[in-house]
């Protein structure tokens, strides 16, 4: 849409549980094709801040742009939710329905796309998270890895132009977590915009443009992940990546 | 079917054994009054079956338009619903049977609607909203058993409320669903009885119309009994097959 403005414009963002005040005053933008990765210790806000950007979370105060488009009522927000994909933790794939079925249900339903088309669709996305021969099983035959990468896939089929991660690979087995990662580092390498929240401090020195660093519903810091990693300006970015990076 | 029979068979023993309480000769079928007996008490099952059968779709079709809002963020939308189910949970039903058939096409009137309700639409519309509030927190428990997660990866892959619930909630609840649905439409056919009272021609007003002319109580309630008992038994059997059938493919 708006060429020249940023894909993400977010600007002094409150948002608060009750009296817990979850984000502070949030300024935050992100360029068209940035790789961004938000870390931070749990409670930190660093999905709430994700939820917040299509909408899953309602903010109380500040405002958000996608693409150009102001969020305000439900009909913007549907079309930034249309603009933006999204990658749960738990996959949250749709377990009555195959995997087919679970790519091309939105592509189907919301965008009016023919049977055969989303279908065509949907193998092309499959094929590119490399698991095109799973497509008429029911999520609950695959392995977690295999069913995060079809939750990709079910994104990839909205043709977003941006990408939210939450904590993609925090349910998975250990030795599944490449597999996912690499998906996303192909993502990133093709020139996808996108918010990581992630917790594997290898995929972002590899992927990410900017690290974000939060606690206590604020960006602490943020910077390119070079000096982030070796030359962190703040004590408690400091105390987080130690804590993190010791093993 | 076992316990059928051996319960069938210790019924007809004792009446053997003693003979002179019992009478089974009204319902015996190799005499002409028994046959004609037993085709009468029969003929009830029909408007049983079809009674129970409307009450119970439309108390489906009702309960979900009670459930679906009960269930919204915003409380002005979610009172309606919640004082729908307190208030209707609370009549008992053969007050509400009363209040329907005898009051209803007053109110009506009064209102310039001159409908007269007779006793069978008077029993369906009863048994319909007294058990909608039951199928309505049926459908609640059920729907908000599936993980949040689910409506929310169908926001982010564009679908409406609508296709939300139609698509993806629902498919899923309705397993969860059917167990506590089925045992409501058990209790829907057994309540039917209730619309005897308004001379609905159903098994019990049957039933009870022979005792008076035949004067044998016994024998004919324990037939009643029995129709009953295979109705159910029946219901019964059809939703394990469904169940079976529905909830078979999820791990395939």
């Amino acid at each position: 849409m708006a060429q020249g403005g940023p894909a993400i414009e977010i600007s002094g963002l409150n948002k608060w549980y009750g009296d817990y005040h979850a984000l502070k005053d949030i300024d935050l933008q992100v360029e068209h094709g940035e790789r961004i990765v938000i870390c931070g210790p749990s409670g930190s806000g660093k999905s709430t801040l994700i939820r917040c950007v299509n909408s899953l979370e309602a903010h109380n105060s500040g405002s958000i742009t996608v693409d150009g488009i102001a969020m305000k009522d439900a009909a913007s927000v549907d079309s930034i939710r249309s603009e933006v994909g999204m990658v749960f933790q738990q996959f949250n794939l749709f377990p009555h329905l195959t995997i087919l079925q679970n790519l091309t249900l939105g592509p189907i339903k919301a965008r009016g796309l023919s049977k055969a088309d989303a279908d065509a669709r949907a193998m092309q996305y499959l094929e590119r998270v490399r698991i095109p021969d799973q497509a008429h099983k029911k999520p609950a035959a695959l392995s977690g890895g295999q069913q995060q990468r079809v939750a990709i896939a079910r994104s990839l089929c909205m043709e977003p132009k941006i990408m939210l991660f939450d904590e993609p690979t925090s349910a998975l087995d250990p030795e599944m977590i490449s597999e996912v990662l690499d998906v996303i580092v192909d993502l990133a390498e093709d020139g996808m915009t996108m918010i990581v929240v992630t917790h594997e401090m290898g995929f972002a020195r590899k992927a990410a443009d900017r690290m974000i660093f939060m606690d206590h519903g604020e960006i602490i810091e943020s910077g390119v992940p070079d000096q982030f990693f070796n030359a962190p300006k703040s004590a408690r970015t400091k105390q987080f990546l130690s804590q993190i990076l010791q093993h | 079917m076992k316990p059928i029979l051996a319960l069938t068979a210790l019924l007809l023993l004792t009446g053997c054994g003693a003979a002179g309480n019992w009478g089974w000769y009204v319902i015996n079928p190799n005499t002409t009054q028994g046959a004609n007996n037993i085709k009468f008490l029969l003929n009830g099952f029909g408007a049983t079956i079809l009674l129970s059968l409307i009450a119970a779709g439309m108390s489906m079709v009702i309960g979900l338009m009670v459930a679906l809002p009960g269930m919204s963020s915003n409380r002005w939308v979610r009172l309606p619903s919640r004082i729908y189910i307190e208030f209707v949970r609370a009549i008992p039903l053969l007050p509400m049977l009363f209040w329907v058939f005898y009051g209803l096409p007053v109110v009506l009137k009064s209102m310039g609607i001159s409908v007269s309700i007779d006793a069978f639409w008077g029993a369906i519309i009863t048994l319909a909203i007294s058990d909608s509030a039951f199928t309505a927190e049926i459908y609640r428990s059920g729907i908000q058993s599936i993980n949040k997660g689910q409506t929310e990866a169908a926001k982010t892959v564009g679908l409406n409320y609508r296709q939300t619930m139609r698509y993806v909630i629902l498919p899923q609840a309705i397993k969860r669903i059917l167990p506590p649905l089925a045992n409501q439409f058990i209790y829907i056919v057994k309540m039917s009885a209730f619309a005897s009272v308004i001379g609905m021609q159903e098994l019990t007003r049957r039933a009870n119309e022979l005792v008076v002319t035949e004067y044998r109580p016994l024998e004919i309630y324990t037939l009643l009994i029995f129709e009953y008992l295979v109705l159910v038994l029946a219901i019964s059997f059809f939703v394990r097959w469904l169940e079976r059938k529905m909830g078979s493919d999820e791990s395939r």
